[in-house]
């Protein structure tokens, strides 16, 4: 059962990363929401986390959050973020992004797909009863995207919670869905055997078993399908049967030596041991830290003892024994290594993350013999979660280490800034203020000549726009003519009237003159209002880079202390955390590691009882065999002599001409 | 001798097929205990992240000078990018070389910020080099200068980096 729920697992995460490419194919357009997902399609899931979370705070905060181009993805984008932490393995975080659409005010299908991964998650987390409460809010439309996985899950869930009947009835409506081929009607076939329908129960089994797929999922699902029915058929003495559904196992798939082994079996139960062999000798040239590999190597000179051919079988168990004393010290070895921290100190290699494929890699690193069993341990769930654990803390250690340095870096630059600008702004400011009032003095003048223009289109003001020239002259005309009446005498007519000429050829000039001195009048403020509005952006610019030289070096101190504190606390976390997870692993490791030992003591026990039980065997059948040699030479039937002495070849060489066959055919498939 | 051989062997073979569940020993409660820690320490360091980003554009890139330049192309793209070069105002400022990761986030739809740094206001020479493999299978090499006018307020630049299956790559500019 655990086993089944890793793969539906590794099925889920399938279809998670599946709606990840989702997110933008109707057009990005919030630029900080891409870069959020480049990080996640990267696996970098701190980084996307950290992107978005900004991202939706900023747009959480805003009073108008539909001008923002956030507000195209945001359903996307909490959904995301949610995945992004489920993917980081922060489930109670993805729980909580989660609740908050569902009970946010969302549309009808948005909050189904929301309950949907609040359902996936608490059956992710092994909580089936609130998984179950979890769908049943579901109400009405369903988005047409997750309809299948919905379905799926539920029938998980009831399975999770016993209710069989229920399952099987959802996976056999999901027969045809496509993208689950093999899933459900492996699922349906252990729902039937759960619920007693066995014949049923196998029926599904043995179809999903034959299933043509080139998807790798598919694949898989089907080798697991036939691996199960093939062992519950050995189980019940069908060996024939088990056999064949073995043997539709690809010999390349993760399941293909326990295959093996149990096609094996299935031969060896009804005493064909040659055909037992062919299965056996390929699995016993794999890789000699798989179990089932370890057991093919006695398997294999325990059947050729069976066919008598014991000197053979001696040969090998010696072989066997020879390859089981070399694991049992590399166990040791091992055993060794974990215990002095070596083994921590392997799965935090650089170079190794660099690999897709590193858990694999890690057995054949040089020097680090406590990394050869991991690929065995790594089947454990608990394990895997408890490594990845420890690799995240191993990642946020650095991080932070990174962010301590980065902090007095940034204590420099605000120290190197405030020694370059401290002693210059002063100066500055001065020369500033000089300025400042001088451009306000301006701006009022030309703000009072507007205004008595804008007056003047409503009250003509001629004598408001005559020249410099004429005002003196007029000036002058008022002085003469003062200075003619205070003398007291009789102003002669001539000087009057030529006064009044000169007096009326200048307010003529201006009255005529009127209309065109306005126009001008405009055409100069609007120029002036040119300059003026460049000075004002030279004066904002001067403005704001003069705020931004302060704020490039004030106001920092606290959010530095303050985040000194929180990153030093945070290492102390970390660092006990890591302690505390590295010592699990390590104690895991060395449990595994110790059974592993243990086992191969027992097989090493089985070994030396077989090889000294077989030499005896065979020096008795060699006794018989001189004494029958005897009787003939006496009768002098030689020809028969030779037959009887090839007897044990040949059946080598049939197991030989049967392993080629085998390799043969399987390539073929 | 043979018979207690089979039992053996059988039984091994049974417990073979437990094997997967050796390692499940430490106590569910202790490894979940320590979960439910980690899950408390990621969200500790991530709002420290957080709070970092803020103080690292403010004391760093504030808005004022801030220019940010994207990289992003369109998706189902099938070419191979190797590098893409950005020179601004003369001056290279980002040099990047794709990972096959890196590469298929783009092909993905995802956007990468390839350089963030200051600027005066005003206009500015951007010139955007792209090394790679067209989907036939040629190499190229495409350059193109923009100008970009830089305002008030951070500046976003999208470069869109697309391919018409035939070598001859186009460069785009688009406002973010």
């Amino acid at each position: 059962m655990s086993r089944l729920i890793l793969i539906l697992v590794c099925l889920l995460f399938a279809t998670s990363s599946l709606a990840a490419n989702t997110y933008t194919s109707k057009g990005l357009k919030d630029v900080y929401f891409g870069e959020a997902l480049y990080h996640a399609f990267q696996g970098d899931w701190f980084q996307s986390i950290a992107r978005l979370d900004t991202e939706l705070g900023q747009y959480r905060g805003l009073d108008e959050p539909a001008l923002d181009t956030l507000y195209y993805h945001v359903d996307h984008a909490e959904f995301a973020v949610g995945d992004f932490e489920l993917a980081y393995r922060m489930h109670n975080r993805a729980g909580r992004a989660i609740t908050a659409v569902i009970e946010g005010n969302v549309e009808e299908p948005v909050r189904n797909e929301a309950i949907y991964r609040l359902a996936r998650l608490y059956f992710q987390k092994n909580q089936p009863e609130n998984a179950l409460h979890a769908l049943e809010r579901i109400r009405g439309v369903i988005p047409a995207n997750i309809r299948d996985d919905l379905e799926f899950l539920r029938g998980q869930i009831f399975m999770a919670n016993g209710r069989f009947v229920e399952a099987g009835r959802i996976f056999k409506d999901l027969q045809s869905a496509k993208s689950l081929e093999g899933f459900a009607s492996y699922n349906l076939g252990i729902a039937l055997l759960k619920e007693g329908k066995e014949q049923e129960g196998r029926q599904y089994l043995d179809r999903t078993g034959q299933i043509l797929s080139e998807i790798p999922a598919t694949l898989a699902i089907k080798d697991k399908s036939n691996l199960v029915l093939g062992y519950k058929l050995l189980d019940e003495k069908s060996v024939e049967n088990a056999r064949l559904v073995l043997e539709r196992v690809r010999l390349s798939g993760p399941f293909s030596n326990r295959a093996l082994l149990g096609s094996g079996w299935a031969d060896a139960s009804q005493n064909r041991f040659d055909r037992a062999l062919v299965p056996w000798s390929i699995l016993a040239q794999r890789e000699v830290t798989d179990p089932a590999v370890q057991e093919a190597m006695l398997a294999v000179p325990y059947a050729y003892g069976k066919l008598n051919v014991y000197g053979h079988a001696a040969v090998m168990y010696g072989k066997a024994l020879e390859a089981f004393g070399k694991e049992i010290d590399k166990l040791g070895s091992s055993i060794k290594s974990v215990s002095e921290g070596k083994f921590l100190e392997a799965l935090t290699r650089e170079e190794l993350k660099q690999d897709a494929n590193w858990v694999v890699k890690l057995r054949n690193l040089p020097e680090a013999p406590e990394t050869y069993y991991l690929l065995e341990l790594m089947a454990s769930h608990d394990f895997q979660e408890s490594l990845k654990n420890y690799l995240d803390l191993d990642e946020l250690q650095k991080k932070l280490a990174t962010w301590e340095r980065d902090l007095d870096a940034f204590e420099d630059i605000i120290l190197k800034r405030r020694a370059y600008y401290q002693p210059l702004l002063p100066e500055i400011d001065r020369g500033f203020r000089q300025l400042d009032s001088q451009m306000r003095l301006r701006l009022e003048q030309r703000n009072r000549i507007e205004k008595r223009l804008h007056a003047m289109l409503v009250a003509p003001r001629p004598d408001y726009l005559a020249t410099a020239e004429e005002r003196i002259i007029l000036e002058d005309i008022g002085r003469l003519e003062q200075s003619l009446a205070a003398k007291g005498a009789a102003v002669p007519d001539e000087n009057k009237g030529r006064i009044s000429r000169l007096r009326g050829v200048l307010l003529w000039n201006i009255r005529t003159e009127y209309d065109q001195r306005l126009t001008d009048a405009y055409r100069d403020l609007r120029d002036l209002n040119v300059v003026v509005d460049q000075l004002k952006k030279q004066y904002d610019a001067f403005v704001r880079t003069r705020q931004a030289a302060t704020q490039s070096y004030e106001g920092y101190d606290d959010v530095i202390r303050r985040q000194r504190n929180l990153i030093a606390s945070a290492q102390e976390k970390v660092k006990v955390l890591m302690a505390r997870q590295g010592n699990m692993l390590e104690t895991m490791a060395v449990n595994e590691l110790t059974k592993r030992r243990e086992r191969l003591e027992q097989f090493q026990i089985t070994a030396r009882f077989a090889i000294a039980d077989s030499y005896d065997r065979a020096s008795k059948a060699q006794t018989e065999k001189s004494a029958t040699t005897q009787t003939e030479k006496s009768v002098g039937n030689q020809s028969e002599k030779g037959v009887r002495n090839q007897a044990a070849p040949s059946v080598e060489k049939q197991a030989e001409k049967s392993v080629d066959n085998k390799t043969e055919k399987s390539v073929g498939k | 001798m043979h018979k207690l051989l089979t039992v053996i062997v059988l039984g091994i073979s049974a417990l073979l097929l437990i094997l997967p569940a050796y390692a499940q020993e430490a106590p569910k409660e202790q490894i979940k205990g320590l979960d439910e820690q980690v899950q408390e320490i990621k969200t500790d360091v991530l709002s420290i992240a957080a709070e970092l980003n803020k103080l690292e554009e403010k004391l760093l890139y504030p808005s004022d000078t801030q220019i940010a330049i994207f990289v992003s192309v369109p998706q189902g793209e099938k070419f191979r990018l190797d590098a893409v070069d950005i020179a601004l105002d003369g001056k290279s400022v980002a040099h990047h070389l794709y990972t096959f990761k890196e590469l298929e986030a783009l092909q993905k739809g995802g956007v990468q910020r390839i350089y963030v740094g200051n600027v005066r206001t005003g206009e500015h020479a951007l010139q955007v080099t792209v090394l790679g493999k067209s989907e036939g299978g040629s190499d190229f090499q495409k350059g193109e200068s923009f100008k970009v006018a830089k305002d008030i307020g951070p500046k976003l630049i999208g470069v869109v980096l697309a391919g018409n299956g035939t070598g001859n790559n186009t460069i785009t500019l688009k406002d973010w």
